[in-house]
């Protein structure tokens, strides 16, 4: 027997391998949850006002510095934002590129949190740092996570000009573009991490983490026939079909009693946005040599086990593998196009894109002189805030019940929140949540 | 065993994009870093088993401070390292983040409740407002070379 704390207090300062800052204080009184506070301790940088009075022009390479991690989501959503608006079609060479740009993105990004976030949690380590490089299979792992992210890297260096706020794509295509024969280069790569990604999914299948929410939640994301994360419309898990620019009429801001921050529903519904809603929406839509090598798996979506959001970034990441392979087999040149001209006018933009973490929203008002007059910017942690504060509760009360040591509450707690990754360097838009 | 360059790797208000930079050198860098560095403080890599800032040899500071609780940390960073790097943009010059620092009278207006309620700083500031910063590596993110450098040179000395 363990004695078992009735009474304590958890107080997390900084929650560790997710990105940007996150704070969480629970008040345990006989083993029930008194208080629980989570916070975004992100100070916040004020981009919506700050792109007021901008030219529409420089807004892309400006909001890209909302977030170092997915800054190329942002760069590419708001470009689409001010073209929608301005009229402007990029050629298909340019949308073969911005894909390209973006699956490289995906790669990295979702090979960060899996490889370096998560993985630690699977072999009951503190760090990627820890892990012990006299066992194969953990030396091995370590190896794949450098190997796989530098692929994905150097996929957003050789189109984009870098991987972080990549500086050549805009509006209407490329200011440079990239030579043929560095992409071409990328393809034997590309190939060589997918059986470390394969052997990844694996692991995270075996993953015994397991957590439903009580309540009903609806999945959303942008859905393509060739699921590039870029086009389409937004699919929900209800069978509901919304074009893009009418997004915005469905998020529901919401002043939760116990908030002073604004979550996010959708049509009144719980909202669920990231690599889960994706594949839960859409597997099928999946490149072909994806379904093939990773059918074993599929067949658990759609899944409400939060924790299947890891193994979903997994399948994404072998299927931005597959589908950079057919673009790159499909390019022949690189034909040398300018960006297309804009002409001022006064409008609006909706531009959308399914972000790593989900659905991520611009719309752009702009003036006759060719400057914005206001913008809305919703990111998928914002999308995401209601469930994941929820989900924490729900855990902590499960747990709770289970009579579960505080420090082990502490433990599964971050896992959680680390399953959702979440980036608060985008959230720092929404500010404190105290649940009573 | 050679004793390890100490280091602490250490986010204020910014996008992080300096942090996944160096996330990116690893990918090429790890066996020999791994090898040379112990990362006292790198909340990206690993949760600390104290709340206490540890003695380093080198920390790494990426973006502005925008509150009294930052400036009180970089303080004690400053006070623990032997050296200590700006890194990035904000860090360096304060921007972007500090954008609000210009913003015209209907925008401060706007955003004067949230800045009460949190207690923000009247100014958001770069790190030499506040330490003294023994070496700068600017740009937005970081510039890797610069870098590369400021850490090889410190792996030697």
């Amino acid at each position: 027997m363990h004695n078992i704390d009735t009474d304590f207090d958890i107080n997390l300062d900084e929650i560790s391998k997710i990105e940007g800052a996150a704070s969480l204080e629970i008040k345990v009184r006989n083993k029930k949850i008194e208080d629980l506070k989570f916070s975004i301790s992100e100070w916040k940088r004020f981009y919506t006002q700050a792109i007021r009075g901008k030219p529409a022009t420089a807004v892309p390479q400006l909001v890209a510095r909302i977030c170092g991690t997915c800054s190329n989501a942002h760069l590419l959503a708001s470009l689409e934002a001010v073209e929608k608006g301005l009229k402007v079609t990029p050629s298909p060479q340019t949308m073969i590129l911005r894909k390209l740009l973006y699956y490289g993105l995906i790669i990295r990004d979702h090979a960060l949190h899996l490889y370096i976030f998560s993985l630690p949690d699977l072999f009951g380590k503190n760090s990627i740092l820890d892990l012990d490089e006299n066992d194969p299979i953990q030396k091995q792992l370590l190896e794949d996570a450098f190997a796989v992210k530098e692929v994905g890297n150097q996929l957003s260096i050789v189109i984009g000009g870098r991987s972080v706020h990549a500086p050549m794509p805009t509006i209407g295509g490329f200011l440079k573009l990239p030579k043929l024969e560095d992409i071409k280069a990328l393809k034997p790569k590309l190939l060589e991490i997918r059986p470390k990604i394969l052997k990844l999914i694996e692991l995270f299948a075996k993953d015994p983490s397991d957590f439903t929410l009580q309540a009903p939640v609806t999945y959303c994301g942008l859905s393509s026939d060739d699921f590039s994360f870029l086009e389409g419309a937004i699919k929900t898990s209800d069978g509901v079909t919304i074009q893009e620019k009418d997004f915005g009429t469905h998020l529901n801001g919401v002043i939760i009693p116990y908030s002073q921050a604004r979550g996010f529903k959708f049509d009144g519904k719980l909202l669920m946005v990231g690599a889960l809603a994706r594949i839960n929406n859409d597997k099928d839509r999946l490149h072909p040599k994806t379904k093939e090598s990773v059918k074993a798996y599929l067949d658990v979506f759609p899944s409400h086990n939060l924790f299947h959001n890891n193994l979903a970034q997994a399948i994404e990441i072998v299927h931005t593998i597959d589908s950079s392979c057919d673009l790159i087999d499909g390019l022949n040149a690189i034909e040398n196009e300018s960006p297309i001209k804009i002409q001022a006018a006064e409008t609006v933009g909706v531009g959308l894109i399914e972000a790593p973490r989900g659905t991520l929203y611009y719309k752009l008002e702009i003036s006759a002189d060719g400057t914005v007059k206001h913008g809305d910017i919703v990111v998928p942690t914002g999308q995401n805030q209601i469930v994941m504060e929820r989900g924490i509760y729900e855990l902590v009360e499960k747990l709770l019940a289970v009579d579960t040591p505080k420090d082990q509450i502490v433990y599964e707690i971050e896992k959680f929140i680390r399953a959702f990754d979440p980036c608060m360097s985008c959230a720092a838009h929404f500010l404190r949540v105290k649940w009573r | 065993m050679p004793v390890k360059l100490r280091i602490g790797w250490f986010s204020f208000t910014c996008c992080e994009d300096s942090t996944i930079i160096f996330t990116e050198l690893l990918n090429t860098h790890y066996k020999d870093w791994f090898k040379k560095l112990e990362f006292v403080h790198a909340r990206i890599l690993r949760k600390d088993d104290t709340e206490e800032i540890k003695e380093m040899d080198v920390a790494f500071v990426e973006g502005a401070i925008s509150s009294d609780r930052q400036e009180e940390k970089l303080k004690k960073i400053r006070e623990k390292a032997k050296k200590l790097v700006a890194i990035g943009a904000c860090a360096v010059l304060g921007s972007p983040s500090n954008q609000r620092n210009f913003f015209n009278e209907d925008q401060t207006k706007e955003i004067k409740p949230i800045l009460e309620l949190f207690k923000y700083k009247e100014k958001v500031m770069k790190l030499s407002d506040i330490v003294t910063v023994d070496e700068n590596v600017s740009g937005c993110p970081m510039n890797e070379q610069v870098f590369l450098q400021i850490m090889e040179k410190y792996l030697n000395a």
